[in-house]
């Protein structure tokens, strides 16, 4: 027990200390934490899906949750089930095999809903298009409020994509 | 087993990467299978190909691994019967990757053990196969009904659990079928192919240049790894050979790629286990590996840098300090986490005797990369006869003979440890010169394989080069083909909630198997 409480305390927090002094880290988490307040009374819950991609979108949204970029911290929590989400954060493109369950998981989210999506593949398709088996570009499938590019996109541009969704929404 | 050993001629192919090409007959596959199961040698990936275009009917291939290097045979099939001699009963492994030729291509292995579709599901219909020549890439088929039959366990107080595709965290999609009594799993199988995205399709219509960056998406967390294998494979069908520097780096990018992925399971182990202390630490760790990525080489997971003939960047020297003392801080930490970890009665007994994989079903099933090792086998490719820089690194293979969670996590524990070794080592022995040598042109029907060890295991890709510098056809393989099955095994008798536990210590690629 002592070895691990030495060890937080060396630590410290880090959310806040942002080693390389990114603005637009701490420019997107106030303002993030703002909006989630007044839009979502302090807490914004959240549903991912991954509909094909090659798995880098989901390590960036594994990222935002790490000690640097907190998201937990601002009141926006990840769901497991679609009915407690406020926001679904689809990554890919979208296979032909999760084309169905995508929609599933849309149509079981209560309204007024949001959808982010996260990629160039979410984007446009990406590198691997449309084809006998991806139908691209989530938009091609379900309603998307906000597409966030990159290969991946960095968490930063991942919570900005969120805060821009819910901004949108106000 | 040596190359040397099968009675047929091998064209050997240049380059560092020991690969040999032989065509067979129907009855040498069969006989080769059994000789190469009874020598102890590996089934690494299989797939096909259609050559209908070029009069030629349709292949099969299957690489094996020797003690002294890659072999790939070809078996040529008619055009009207493209069938072959089932390898499931020696390799069980290729059960899974038959199945997916055969979805894929419609070149059928004689009487398998387990006929049913893998990658099909309602995409295209029974009949159809997306992969032949003659198939539009472009081409849609309307939607069919998904069928599949699932394997189901009767008996007093059975009851199924159907998990997925879409799970409860940020994790790919896959259905895992749970056959259990109150809590303890009786079978589980798996169900993937949700993700496929017509990966090999795409490659046809690019050029050899163009493929790297499919390939460096085949399994973004193993960017790497794709994208040095194929590299490799493309430098091997054309002839070229990449600078020492330009080895030395790749190097540099696979162990840091390896560093990052471990960590990131480290703390997901401890998170899976409640102990959420472990995740926020590791995390942390990361995901200053990450940014220290992005300063130096621009991309955070180290993707788009290897291309054919070497990196599309330079390490600039006035870095390599920063590296050594990155990777002696990081060393410090994690020993330091690891006592943490090793002392946590609370972490040990959910780690401990959890998802045990035995040596002998490891060996029978053909398990590989960081798994095997963590049930004692020693298999890594960066060590023995291994291609620059590792033959001159002297690289230690973690292995550990429990089997379960903690041997998993320990193998990777020792595996951070080396590599930040190796990291420390390279920067201090990296050679002047060019990272970047032309890659001469490629004469059509030439074929190459690139094998590298990634962090999850060996990755393997095959290129044969079209006309005018395209690609006429690439399978990339992740050693995830082999483990999925085993993962199916591991559960056996635990309790379902250790399956997340048990399922992120293989943390196995659904994309990478999808394709």
């Amino acid at each position: 027990m002592q070895h691990i409480l030495r060890q937080i305390a060396r630590t410290g927090i880090v959310t806040e200390a942002y080693p390389e002094a990114d603005e637009s880290l701490r420019a997107t988490t106030e303002r993030l934490q703002r909006e989630v307040l007044a839009a979502f009374d302090g807490a914004l819950v959240i549903r991912h899906v991954d509909a094909g991609s090659c798995n880098g979108c989901e390590l960036e949204i594994h990222a935002a949750n790490n000690p640097y970029h907190n998201l937990e911290g601002l009141g926006i929590r990840f769901a497991a089930s679609p009915r407690h989400a406020d926001l679904l954060l689809v990554t890919g493109p979208v296979s032909r095999h999760m084309e169905e369950a995508l929609k599933r998981t849309y149509d079981a989210m209560p309204a007024p809903k949001l959808v982010v999506a996260i990629g160039d593949c979410g984007c446009t398709g990406g590198v691997f298009g449309e084809s006998y088996a991806s139908r691209g570009r989530v938009s091609n499938v379900i309603p998307v409020d906000v597409a966030v590019p990159g290969c991946p996109p960095t968490p930063v541009a991942i919570m900005q994509g969120i805060l821009t969704a819910i901004a949108r929404a106000r | 087993m040596r190359l040397a050993d099968l009675p047929f001629p091998f064209e050997s192919a240049p380059g560092p990467a020991a690969v040999g090409f032989a065509e067979v007959t129907a009855d040498q596959w069969q006989a080769t299978a059994g000789r190469l199961r009874s020598a102890g040698a590996t089934l690494v990936a299989l797939w096909a190909a259609d050559r209908r275009d070029l009069h030629d009917g349709f292949e099969i291939r299957a690489a094996y691994a020797l003690e002294d290097g890659l072999a790939c045979l070809r078996l040529p099939l008619p055009a009207e019967a493209p069938d072959y001699p089932d390898l499931g009963r020696h390799f069980p492994a290729a059960g899974r990757m038959q199945r997916a030729a055969f979805d894929l291509t419609g070149v059928a292995p004689l009487d398998p053990a387990d006929g049913r579709p893998w990658l099909r599901h309602g995409a295209w219909p029974a009949g159809a196969h997306p992969l032949r020549r003659d198939v539009v890439a472009r081409s849609v088929w309307p939607a069919v009904a998904d069928d599949y039959t699932f394997v189901s366990v009767s008996g007093d107080g059975v009851h199924e659990i159907p998990v997925g595709p879409v799970h409860a965290g940020t994790i790919e999609p896959g259905h895992f079928r749970f056959s259990v009594v109150g809590e303890r799993v009786l079978r589980l199988e798996a169900r993937l192919g949700y993700k496929h995205k017509g990966i090999e399709k795409r490659f046809e219509s690019m050029s050899l240049d163009e493929g790297v960056a499919l390939a460096g998406r085949v399994s973004g967390d193993s960017t790497v790894a794709f994208a040095w294998a194929y590299a490799m494979a493309v430098e091997q069908l054309s002839g070229a050979t990449i600078p020492p520097r330009a080895a030395a780096l790749r190097a540099m990018l696979l162990e840091r790629e390896r560093v990052a992925n471990h960590l990131g399971d480290l703390g997901a182990l401890g998170n899976d286990a409640g102990f959420a202390f472990g995740l926020a630490q590791f995390s942390r760790l990361k995901e200053d590996w990450l940014r220290l990525n992005a300063r130096f080489w621009g991309h955070r997971y180290l993707m788009d840098r290897i291309v054919p003939g070497g990196l599309t960047d330079d390490l600039d020297d006035a870095h390599l300090p920063v590296l050594a003392r990155q990777v002696h801080d990081l060393a410090d930490e994690v020993v330091r986490l690891r006592r943490i970890y090793d002392d946590h009665a609370g972490l040990q007994d959910r780690l401990r005797g959890c998802g045990v994989v035995s040596n002998d079903l490891a060996q029978r099933l053909g398990l590989t990369g960081l798994a095997a090792r963590a049930s004692g086998m020693a298999v890594d490719l960066r060590v023995g006869r291994a291609v620059p820089p590792y033959d001159g690194l002297d690289v230690r293979c973690a292995t550990r003979s429990e089997g379960d969670v903690a041997a998993r996590a320990a193998v990777r524990f020792e595996e951070v440890a080396e590599s930040l070794r190796l990291i420390g080592l390279l920067a201090e022995t990296l050679p002047d010169g060019p990272t970047r040598v032309a890659v001469p042109s490629a004469r059509q029907g030439a074929c190459g394989i690139g094998r590298v060890e990634g962090w999850r295991g060996e990755v393997l890709v095959f290129v044969e080069a079209g006309a005018d510098e395209r690609i006429r056809r690439c399978h990339p393989h992740d050693p995830s083909w082999q483990n999925w099955p085993l993962l199916e095994h591991a559960i056996l008798g635990n309790i379902v909630p250790d399956f997340p536990l048990i399922n992120k210590s293989f943390n196995l690629s659904y994309s990478g198997v999808d394709l």
